[in-house]
């Protein structure tokens, strides 16, 4: 992927080494990717997010509002986007919620914002403050209609801060909503983080037309990325609708229309998985056993994967640090190779559903569910690598 | 990779999740280790029993959180009587000596007592417990150097009592010194 970065802003990077909490590092990695706008509405186990972004505000120059409720920070997320700002939000399960309806516009309308979702478990205002990994699918499948969402998952603080980065970096090329899934375990839990320095940071900018003003199309459906913005109020003459539109923006409802707008919103994410997907794998080659995990889940997952080493089990492990798109190619490369993934999930069972469709029945899948409010007992992991490995 | 487990207890307000804080930003920041800290949240960490988790290691901690911790600090009785029964034997167990009123002579554990508050006090505040009990830990273990918590402080204490926290730091630091004489060695 050859995308146009530049160095970060020495004004939003808090450079050295820090002991933070994930929170905190989601906030201070929006900052370094030159964030300058965020409109939430504060929710355990998220709040820190919003603290320290407000507390940064002022020294770094950006603007936090504390909105009237999760609907209308999402709105003001996308105003300040087409505005010419980098935006982000944070919130979690009860909260995003009553974001799908304008995660959905945005993604229709091609707007780059980073939403941060720290699970906590539900259903509904469930256990606010303890952890789970219940929203998986609906980060994917929150909003209605075809979406082709990206969505990350970090392991620790560290990862926080990266992925933040990422995430914008991701949303201003491919003009689509990026969701960072993470949860009250990493949310909370304070580690060492180093921040860069600016210009080790690289950044991709928010990508400005600038050619003649009677030239100026805000879309372009190719099903690729790369594609430019301009800032509302600059002069330049488009629409932005969540009805189906073409290239100038005006709504253009027919099935022919709709054909080409869907088409490339589902691609431009889909057709460049390639590019977007990222995955950490350990001793994958040989393995009998794949433990299929994400976030927090993975590092608990790792303590059963040390025992079962020493028992002899050739066990991998492939974490998902790109959770959407899914890492179907992979999956099915292995799938016939491995005996059995097992998928252990602070879920009753979500993202187990894709291994298993990946898998094709080439593979045995064992789902290792939970029901949130607490992580795995590294036992159960273990148990399920045992009866996969049989 | 030699690993240590480190629980902080005591009740909510006492300052027990800044201790792990501290202990855990001179650990990873100054004394060249890795450290995960977990902690209470939820109402319980507002006056009841409340507890901070540190995991330190040589090398990056996998498993965030603790499984057997070798060391418990305990600065409330609730605190004590929830978390002393899982030290394993030789454990370490740091009470405040004046709030924690001992169930047996713990003859299989290291003991170590201190008047944290009482020190606190004297210094005047209360406030200053944990910062007393972090000196006395840290001189009666070999868990962290008195150095690395010492650059740890400013940042986690306000300003403008960062001097006056040193110094409670100081004060229990020392009483651990004296109570490592007595018996001749450290943790």
């Amino acid at each position: 992927m050859n995308i146009k970065t530049v160095p970060a802003d020495p004004k939003g990077v808090d450079s050295g080494p820090h002991f933070m909490d994930g929170d905190h590092a989601l906030a201070e990695g929006a900052l370094a990717a030159g964030c300058r706008f965020f409109a939430g509405y504060p929710i355990t186990p998220s709040t820190e997010t919003f603290e320290r972004f407000a507390e940064r505000a002022p020294e770094v120059g950006a603007m936090f509002i504390q909105m009237e409720d999760e609907l209308a920070a999402i709105a003001a997320n996308i105003g300040a986007a087409w505005g010419g700002q980098k935006v982000m939000t944070v919130t979690c399960g009860p909260g995003f919620s009553l974001m799908v309806e304008n995660i959905g516009l945005a993604a229709m309308t091609e707007t780059p914002m980073v939403i941060c979702n720290v699970q906590r478990a539900g259903p509904s205002t469930g256990a606010p403050t303890l952890t789970a990994q219940q929203d998986m699918m609906q980060a994917k499948y929150g909003p209605h209609g075809d979406n082709a969402m990206i969505a990350l998952s970090p392991d620790s603080p560290q990862e926080c801060f990266d992925l933040a980065i990422e995430a914008f970096n991701l949303s201003e090329y491919y003009r689509v909503p990026v969701v960072i899934l993470t949860d009250e375990t990493v949310g909370h839990m304070h580690e060492k983080v180093v921040i860069p320095a600016a210009d080790q940071i690289k950044v991709v900018p928010r990508n400005l037309y600038t050619g003649p003003k009677e030239d100026f199309r805000p879309y372009k459906f190719d099903g690729k990325g790369g594609h430019p913005m301009t800032r509302a109020g600059d002069g330049y003459h488009f629409h932005v609708t969540g009805l189906t539109h073409n290239e100038k923006g005006y709504p253009v409802v027919t099935a022919d229309q709709n054909k080409i707008v869907v088409t490339h919103l589902m691609e431009k994410i889909n057709g460049n998985a390639d590019d977007i997907v990222r995955l950490d794998e350990d001793q994958i080659e040989g393995a009998d056993v794949v433990v299929v995990s994400y976030g927090i889940t993975s590092r608990i997952a790792v303590k059963a994967i040390q025992d079962a080493r020493k028992e002899g089990i050739k066990v991998g492990s492939l974490r998902m640090i790109t959770i959407w798109p899914f890492c179907e190619k992979r999956i099915r490369e292995l799938a016939g190779k491995v005996k059995t993934f097992v998928v252990p999930e602070l879920n009753y069972g979500q993202m187990v559903l894709e291994v298993e469709r990946c898998a094709g029945g080439k593979s045995k899948v064992i789902s290792v569910n939970h029901c949130g409010g607490a992580v795995h007992d590294p036992e159960v992991i273990l148990e399920a690598i045992r009866k996969g490995n049989k | 990779m030699s690993t240590q487990e480190i629980r902080f207890s005591g009740f909510g307000g006492q300052g027990i999740i800044r201790c792990a804080l501290i202990t855990g930003k001179a650990l990873s920041l100054f004394d060249d280790k890795f450290a995960t800290m977990t902690q209470s949240f939820g109402p319980e960490a507002r006056g009841s029993a409340c507890a901070a988790q540190l995991v330190v290691s040589d090398d990056r901690v996998l498993y965030p959180y603790i499984t057997q911790p070798g060391i418990l600090m305990a600065l409330s009785q609730e605190a004590y009587d929830l978390y002393y029964p899982e030290l394993p034997k030789g454990g370490v167990l740091i009470v405040e000596e004046d709030l924690v009123k001992l169930k047996s002579d713990h003859a299989d554990l290291a003991l170590r007592r201190v008047p944290a508050t009482r020190f606190a006090e004297e210094l005047g505040n209360r406030l200053f417990t944990n910062l007393v009990a972090l000196g006395f830990l840290t001189a009666v273990t070999n868990v962290v150097s008195a150095d690395a918590m010492k650059k740890a402080l400013p940042g986690l204490v306000p300003d403008r009592f960062l001097k006056i926290n040193q110094k409670a730091f100081e004060k229990g630091y020392e009483y651990g010194v004296e109570a490592v004489n007595a018996v001749g060695a450290t943790l």
